[in-house]
């Protein structure tokens, strides 16, 4: 298997080229089969890898496949190798496996577009360079990736470009990622600086060894790699730039801005876990950050009335919760959450597509409604998908994952109960606007004209991640119910396992709670925006909750806050100089020379007579000089 | 010998050139073509025979004869992997110049052909002349010719820019004519034979004060060419108004001849002093990066902001070549072949939307790429180039520079590492308002011709190669920069 | 004959010489101009024979006959300009000539 690996990344790359150079002579259909097709061959390829892996040795097995050398001088290689481990492996699975069920509904879903070429070519592009993103070996090679998938994401969000609003929207997404790659490509100057390597499995032996726990300069590492990480995965204080990236197609918003690229955070913290190990300060700030964003997040989902912003904002709610998990030292129930999250959100994105498609691009939630009869199999899967956010209580996968964290985020050896309480507070929203998405969109009256329902090419994509929104979750059990730890195992080669602190309550007990807390979510949720509506209509016209509200919908002010904070001053600094003050100086000199030149050009008459005098006075002059000394 | 014979045909295809147009001026653009080509095929033949380079010394070829023996006059060239790879550069570069200017240039032809052969003869002779007189001699050569180009064949306001770029790029080649004259009559009273050759010179020890003020003579000149904040103001104005081939070499090629000056005279005749400014000058560049970016940000006139994001790049090899450290160094060499090719290609674009448009404004522009996708796509590539995305050639220059001199200086670093960001902002504020947004023209345009889009893919093609398998070249010019390494060592 | 004493004679050039000044700075017709720096010239030739008497050297009569030689290139090609000049601008006045005045 292991001189296939490169097959992985290289199919989607071959499919982008073709579409790149050969995409506009192509027929539509020949365009989805390369587009799909590359992406479906690898998505094999990965499967028959994770086969392998089961079956072969168990233990660390790892594949390593060098292409050839990137650079190499002075102290400094860097190969393009590509190494596959255990946590490559669920990546890898999840973004050629979704990303293929994505691409396939989006043959279907963008056949009307007029740059369906263009849209598979950055999709096919996107798939490869975040395979290359979870297979590198070495973190230039990650890196590579990492800006891959950050370019990919500025040309699908701005990918119906003649809308002046969603080139605005992919220049902040860029940019604002940069911000966080900036953090994370000097973090990786400072690795290299200390340790003399930028080979990742090198960086993790050699760490330990190097730097004392909690040691200034492991600390600016991790926290550097946090700052990229949180860049990508928008979380607080960088997370502004995700909802906006809903002006992409749905197709994109459910591969990249929910079950792929965002999570690219996640994998760099837990690839660098070692480094964060040694670190108590950045795990710490790691939980905390993500505890922040899923509350800040999760509230501003609540009175969102987009369908793809409520899903942008729980994304990254959601994401909180992985980072909250990994500060703790929960590596692999993040990584399990990454898994199921993967599945439901890009269901649930799908799904939405498939309701604003029909819905003749209405994107507003209550002008939705009454759609549970006439897209009953859209209903059903988007029931499958909401409940797993909303993380329902054993029959769904969201509820495994979810659950893990929750219990580690109070238990575990960085857990306290704030984070816990946090964990909850968001547990309680996310079962809340799950239950208002459902409520709201399909049941009720119609209140839009409708369209031609999906076809089979976008139904049976969302069947089967609704199936996996369900079962996805049976692979981990909690530990007291059933012993069954698939999923820690298999990533237990990689990552290690999660320490417990003393003195914590009993499993059961936290997870009571849990379970209550979201079922009270739901049924909030369903009293508020079914049963009894009028209390909501109140609420709103008061005016403490109206400003609430608002301040929820705008996201927190914090694009407000940026817009004065940094967008501005620079406006203004770039704007006062545009005609560079150096200019001035050497203008200066030319004005000067000019005036110099106009002064003694006085004497250049042109009058003979002049002339003589001049020579005359010139001559009298230098007599009298003469005479004189 | 072989080293000449390029400059040569050069040198003769341009006068050719200007003697054959009066007749009939399609044949001097062949002329120039194949003149160009002949010095690509000569240097591309050497770059693989010397792939491996030469056991024991830096030196791939040495050629000189006496051309003024009594007063120590030498013609002397010589070859070395960072030689070789800016006369590959040169010569790539040189062949698109001519390319490019096929149908745009028409009035004065064999005028033009002549400038641009005798410039890129200049630029040529620039980075192998081992001998000080011959290096001036070559640096003006590559000064008036270009002159000419801006003056006769650029925009509404190419006088004001050739003056400028002029009276700029003398003032600082005449301090070197002082500096080289002070060194060789300072060499001459040490050793009592009075030479030019570099390798001579080389061997000079100069007082410590002296030094300083020779080397500022060098440093001004090379300084300006490249440039450095503050002394750039030249260069916005003489890209902007150059035309697109003058845009394309001023860029690609004039500016690494600052760069290429420093790392051969500066480091090696002056080490202790350019050690003693290096935090300075890495200050200097830093300035420039930020500087330069903020700049391009504010620019409405496009080819004015792709000259301020030279201005920025150039900040990086200034940034590198002062940290003394092969990693950086490397990268700066990167930095010189991958600025090269994606600026230029970004002048390139630009010549050609004003040819469609009559305009470099950019408000003027907006959605292009609902016209001119293929053109569009191009310089989608080259801004992620310029603002440094991996895979392609620049990052893995802005990378090492970034990486060599963290490790001298990482404050410094950091705050340079700010540029990649703005370069991001203003990059993406280019694309937007050309080739995004809402279409802001009517009227039809032609998307690429197919001159330019063979222009265009090998231009392209070079980027992705550079970043994807950029190891021949850092194998070829590690040698001499561990040799310059060598010789500047003596300084730290 | 009674021997004029160098003195006298250099005093004789200088009123010479300053006459011709005087008429080269008043004059507005070049060919009065013409005249005078003749004039001037000869002054300098006078002197320059009166200082070779009293050294008894022959110097000084040497540089008058390369005065005179001179002094004869120079007019012929004056006269030649002052023809071109009155051809072209149809006048020998020298205030209405200031084609060589910076503007």
């Amino acid at each position: 298997m292991q001189q296939y690996l490169f097959l992985i990344p290289v199919l989607p790359l071959a499919g982008f080229l073709l579409l790149a150079l050969a995409g506009k002579t192509m027929s539509k259909r020949a365009i989805a089969f390369t587009g799909t097709g590359s992406v479906c061959v690898a998505a094999l390829i990965a499967i028959l890898l994770c086969t392998d892996y089961l079956s072969g040795n168990s233990g660390n097995a790892v594949y390593i496949q060098s292409l050839w050398q990137w650079f190499q001088t002075a102290e400094l290689a860097v190969g393009l190798t590509l190494r596959v481990d255990a946590l490559s492996l669920v990546f890898i699975f999840i973004i050629t496996f979704v990303g293929a069920l994505i691409h396939v509904f989006a043959s279907a879903y963008m056949r009307a577009d007029r740059d369906y070429a263009r849209f598979f070519a950055c999709m096919n592009l996107f798939v490869a360079s975040m395979l290359v993103l979870v297979m590198a070996d070495n973190l230039v090679l990650l890196y590579l990736g990492w800006e891959g998938v950050g370019m990919c994401s500025y040309l699908l969000i701005g990918f119906w470009y003649e809308t002046a609003a969603n080139c605005r929207a992919a220049n902040k997404a860029f940019i604002i990622t940069r911000i966080g790659d900036t953090a994370l490509i000097i973090g990786i100057f400072l690795l290299f600086r200390e340790l003399g390597s930028l080979q990742i499995p090198a960086i993790l032996d050699q760490a330990p060894q190097r730097f004392s726990s909690g040691s200034g300069a492991i600390t600016t590492i991790a926290l550097l790699l946090l700052a990229g990480g949180m860049g990508k995965s928008a979380q607080v204080p960088l997370q502004t730039w995700l909802p906006d990236a809903m002006a992409g197609p749905t197709p994109v918003s459910a591969l990249i801005h929910a079950a792929t690229m965002v999570t690219a955070g996640v994998y760099l913290i837990a690839r660098m876990h070692t480094i964060f190990l040694l670190s108590p300060l950045a795990m710490t700030v790691t939980a905390a950050i993500g505890s922040i964003t899923l509350i800040v997040a999760g509230c501003s989902a609540m009175v969102q009335t987009d369908i793809k912003r409520i899903l942008a904002y729980s994304t990254i709610s959601q994401i909180g919760y992985m980072f909250l998990a990994l500060g703790v030292g929960a590596w692999s129930a993040a990584i399990f959450h990454f898994f199921t999250h993967a599945f439901f959100k890009a269901l649930l994105f799908l799904a939405a597509g498939v309701v604003i498609e029909y819905l003749h691009h209405e994107q507003d939630i209550f002008r939705m409604g009454g759609l549970k009869k006439q897209l009953p199999l859209v209903y059903y899967c988007f029931l499958a998908g909401a409940g797993s956010l909303a993380a329902v209580p054993l029959i769904s996968a969201g509820f495994y994952s979810k659950d893990a964290i929750l219990w580690y985020a109070y238990s575990a050896a960085g857990g306290n109960a704030i984070f816990w309480i946090a964990g909850l507070v968001g547990a309680f929203i996310t079962a809340f606007y799950s239950a208002r998405l459902v409520v709201v969109v399909f049941w009720g009256d119609r209140k839009t004209p409708v369209g031609s329902p999906p076809g089979r090419t976008m139904t049976i994509p969302l069947v089967i991640l609704a199936f996996l929104s369900i079962t996805a979750g049976f692979i981990e059990w909690p530990h007291n119910l059933l012993n069954v730890h698939l999923f820690s195992e298999w990533l237990g080669t990689v990552l290690p396992a999660t320490s417990l602190r003393g003195g914590h309550p009993p499993e059961f007990i936290l997870q009571i709670v849990a379970v209550v807390i979201t079922l009270s979510g739901i049924c909030t949720g369903y009293y508020l925006y079914f049963r009894n509506t009028a209390v909501l209509a109140q609420w709103k016209s008061s005016r403490f909750p109206a400003a609430a509200r608002e301040f929820f919908f705008s996201g927190w002010k914090f694009d407000a806050l940026y817009n004065h904070l940094v967008v501005r001053p620079f406006l203004f600094l770039t704007g006062i100089n545009k005609r560079d003050v150096f200019d001035r100086l050497s203008d200066g000199i030319v004005t000067f020379s000019k005036q110099f030149n106009r002064s003694l050009s006085f004497s250049q008459n042109g009058s003979l007579r002049w002339y003589v005098a001049g020579v005359l006075i010139g001559i009298l002059f230098i007599i009298t000089i003469q005479l004189i000394l | 010998m072989i080293l000449v014979i390029p400059i040569i045909v050069l040198l003769l295809g341009g006068c050719s050139c200007w003697l054959s147009a009066s007749k009939r001026f399609v044949v001097c653009r062949w002329i120039a073509l194949v003149a160009m080509l002949a010095g690509l095929v000569v240097f591309s033949s050497l770059a693989m025979t010397y792939r491996g380079g030469v056991n024991g010394t830096a030196w791939l070829i040495d050629y000189r004869v006496n051309w003024i023996p009594a007063i120590g006059i030498s013609f002397h060239i010589a070859l070395d992997g960072l030689s070789l790879i800016l006369q590959l550069l040169t010569y790539f570069l040189g062949t698109l110049a001519v390319l490019c200017s096929w149908t745009e240039i028409r009035q004065r032809t064999g005028f033009y052909f002549f400038n641009l052969l005798a410039t890129i003869a200049g630029i040529s002779g620039v980075f192998i002349a081992m001998d000080l007189f011959l290096f001036y001699f070559f640096w003006e050569l590559m000064l008036v010719p270009m002159y000419f180009l801006i003056a006769i064949w650029g925009d509404s306001n190419r006088r004001y820019a050739s003056y400028k770029f002029f009276i700029f790029t003398q003032a600082g080649g005449l301090l070197m004519l002082l500096a080289i004259l002070a060194l060789y009559f300072i060499h001459g009273q040490q050793t009592g034979a009075y030479s030019f050759g570099y390798f001579d010179l080389l061997q000079t020890t100069i007082q410590p004060s002296a030094a300083r003020w020779i080397m500022s003579g060098f440093l001004v000149a090379f300084l300006v060419k490249l440039p450095m904040v503050p002394l750039h103001n030249w260069l916005p104005d003489a890209h902007s108004e150059a035309p697109t081939a003058g845009s394309l070499i001023l860029a690609g090629l004039l500016l690494k001849t600052g760069a290429y000056g420093i790392l051969r005279f500066v480091l090696t005749l002056f080490p202790e002093q350019a050690a003693a400014i290096a935090s300075w000058a890495m200050l200097m560049g830093v300035i420039g990066i930020i500087y330069g970016a903020l700049l391009a940000f504010a620019q409405t006139d496009i080819k004015r902001l792709i000259a301020y994001t030279s201005v920025s790049h150039m900040g990086f090899v200034l940034l590198g070549i002062f940290s003394f450290r092969e990693i950086a160094l490397q990268g700066v060499v990167m930095q010189m072949l991958a600025h090269g090719i994606s600026t230029g290609a970004l002048f390139l674009l630009a010549g050609m939307l004003k040819e469609r448009l009559h305009t470099r404004e950019i408000n003027k522009m907006g959605g292009l790429w609902t016209l001119m996708p293929a053109m569009g796509g191009a310089a989608m590539l080259f801004t992620m180039a310029s603002l440094g995305l991996p895979m392609l050639g620049n990052f893995i220059a802005e990378f090492l520079v970034l990486l060599g001199t963290f490790q001298v200086n990482s404050t410094l670093t950091t705050i340079a590492s700010i540029g990649l960001v703005l370069a991001a902002v203003y990059s993406l504020r280019m694309m937007q308002s050309v080739f995004l947004g809402p279409l802001a023209i009517s009227g039809t345009y032609r998307d690429l011709s197919l001159r330019e889009w063979v222009i265009i893919a090998v231009l392209s093609c070079s980027i992705v190669v550079l970043g994807l398998y950029p190891q021949p070249v850092m194998d070829l010019v590690k040698a001499a920069l561990n040799n310059i390494i060598h010789h500047s060592s003596g300084g730290i | 004959m009674m021997p004029v004493h160098a003195n006298t004679v250099l005093i004789v050039a200088a009123v010479l010489f300053l006459l011709g000044l005087v008429g080269v700075l008043t004059r507005k017709n070049i060919l009065f101009m013409l005249l005078s720096i003749e004039i001037m010239l000869n002054a300098a030739g006078l002197a320059f024979v009166a200082a070779g008497s009293k050294w008894q050297q022959p110097d000084g009569q040497v540089m008058f006959l390369f005065i005179l030689a001179m002094a004869a290139a120079e007019v012929s090609v004056a006269l030649a300009l002052v023809l071109q000049i009155y051809h072209q601008y149809k006048t020998l006045d020298v205030d209405a000539l200031k084609e060589l005045r910076d503007k």
